[in-house]
């Protein structure tokens, strides 16, 4: 409750602040819009469908590069993290290709694919494809030496370990990688639709600023922040619920 | 005599050890480069180079007076704004981690700041301060804050209490208890936070340049992709690719000279 309060009351004094700059004439309106304009536009915005349906176009392309770059993530990295032999083999390649900044990849996605929204499927697909897969290693090697060993004197077949014994151990790690890759898809397919013009929000926020329209620049620019907020929220909640038996989230339950 | 053919057994099998190592570290690579090699005599694709006039390309658009013209002046700006991040970052964390009424006012605050997706800065920078150097700084350092800003917050919030406690009660000045007892602790926290900023800030050099500028690497990428020039084009790409790896490489140094004492704490708690 208090947290609620206090929360509310930094929020609102925030927006105080951000009022009184241009009240006070520290900063051109025309420059950084008062907050009671840029949520009345705002306002007006959401009942538009056009607003909602470039919403759609962007969230659509980063859900599907998200899907794709997880699915392949999850299968390589499952595949290199049991065997130790590939596990050394690649090692030195992925710490090369991991840190290229995907954003290098803008002008050659541009080339081969123009405006089309695959253009930014590859960036995001780049991008995501990295923080998952590995995290999906490092998973997938944590496994308990005396808990592999045991499996193995059971005679658990090759699926059966898979289930029981790798998914349980990989399962905190691909969470937290999903939850970084969910994120950076969001920041590049944002950048890709700003640089490149694939239709989306990211496109809306360049022409308004072209266009000089600082509200309506300002008003996209918080609703990329709610989203990506949203973004956030849902995959802690989902890391929660799938790890719900696990040590680390009991233990935080138990200190509440 | 068993131990002396130990012994000189030992230094044969550390070159096999090496020999292996060196085996794995380059073989891939070597596989694909040579792979690629091959495949690019007999490709016709207009958009792709082989390794050998990627090469060239390099030496030609890089190595030489464009190398102080477009390149120094983006790392500088990236350097720039990466410790003004540090800096300010780990300030203001440290002051918001201590006070428990500011970081609950501030949470959802920071949250949503956090959650905007950085390059969407460019565009307000734009409008605010021109397009000038320093906006380009200024929207690397307000993009690459926010993983070091919360990580510190975090951080400095999970000090071990007993610790300042005891540090309160030897009367350890506020001064000393910060730089010998908070900082080192949150100082995990913090460089993990630094790593994500890294990343963050080499995207936000690319694209501010790429936006607006007449000069530096984003923009010359841009600029030979619009011109068709792809043997450059990929070259620009190769050298962000190899700053990315150079900067991940530093960072790695860095990290370990620091926290070395924590990796070594580590290592005994699992021994």
């Amino acid at each position: 409750m208090r947290k609620i309060l206090l929360g509310a009351v930094g929020l609102l004094g925030f927006l105080v602040v951000w009022q009184l700059i241009p009240a006070l004439g520290l900063v051109d309106p025309d420059y950084l819009p008062y907050p009671t304009d840029v949520f009345g536009r705002l306002a007006q915005e959401v009942r538009d469908l056009a607003f909602w349906r470039r919403v759609r176009l962007t969230m659509t392309s980063w859900a599907i590069g998200l899907t794709v770059a997880t699915l392949a993530a999850v299968a390589l990295g499952t595949v290199v993290g049991m065997v130790p032999f590939l596990r050394r083999a690649t090692h030195t390649t992925v710490e090369f290709l991991r840190p290229v900044p995907s954003v290098a990849l803008i002008p050659l996605a541009v080339l081969m694919f123009g405006l089309q929204m695959r253009a930014a499927l590859v960036i995001i697909v780049y991008a995501a494809f990295w923080q998952v897969f590995v995290q999906v290693i490092y998973g997938v090697a944590d496994v308990d030496s005396v808990a592999r060993d045991t499996a193995r004197s059971f005679g658990l077949t090759r699926a059966e370990r898979l289930r029981y014994l790798i998914l349980p151990t990989a399962l905190p790690y691909l969470m937290t990688g999903l939850r970084l890759g969910a994120a950076v898809a969001l920041i590049l397919h944002v950048t890709a639709e700003m640089v490149i013009g694939n239709p989306g929000l990211g496109r809306m926020i360049e022409l308004s600023r072209s266009a000089g329209d600082a509200v309506g620049l300002y008003g996209l620019v918080v609703v990329t922040g709610m989203l990506g907020l949203l973004v956030n929220v849902v995959f802690r909640f989902v890391e929660r619920r799938s790890l719900a038996w696990h040590q680390s989230v009991l233990a935080d339950e138990a200190a509440r | 005599m068993t131990a002396v053919g130990a012994t000189k057994a030992r230094p044969r099998d550390l070159g096999v050890r090496v020999a292996e190592n060196l085996l794995f570290a380059v073989g891939l690579p070597v596989l694909a480069v040579g792979l690629w090699a091959v495949w690019s005599t007999r490709s016709t694709s207009r958009f792709l180079v082989g390794p050998g006039t990627l090469l060239d390309a390099f030496r030609q658009t890089w190595i030489g007076p464009a190398f102080v013209e477009d390149v120094l002046p983006s790392v500088y700006r990236l350097l720039i704004g990466l410790f003004a991040s540090i800096l300010l970052g780990v300030a203001a964390g440290v002051v918001i981690g201590r006070l428990r009424p500011l970081r609950e006012m501030l949470e959802p605050l920071l949250e949503f700041f956090r959650a905007i997706p950085p390059p969407v800065l460019i565009p307000v920078a734009m409008l605010l301060l021109g397009i000038t150097d320093t906006m380009k700084v200024v929207v690397i350092t307000s993009g690459a804050i926010w993983p070091i800003l919360l990580n510190t917050i975090e951080g400095v919030r999970s000090t071990d209490s007993v610790m300042l406690e005891t540090a309160r009660s030897f009367r350890i000045s506020r001064w000393d208890r910060l730089w010998l007892l908070i900082l080192p602790a949150a100082s995990p926290r913090i460089m993990t936070g630094v790593r994500q900023a890294l990343s963050v800030a080499l995207i936000l050099m690319v694209i501010s340049e790429m936006f607006a500028s007449s000069a530096g690497l984003g923009y010359r990428i841009a600029y030979f992709q619009r011109n068709y020039l792809i043997a450059e084009m990929w070259s620009g790409i190769l050298l962000l690719g190899l700053i990315g790896v150079f900067l991940a490489v530093a960072f790695g140094v860095v990290e370990r000279r620091v926290l070395r004492w924590y990796h070594g704490m580590k290592e005994i708690t699992r021994a």
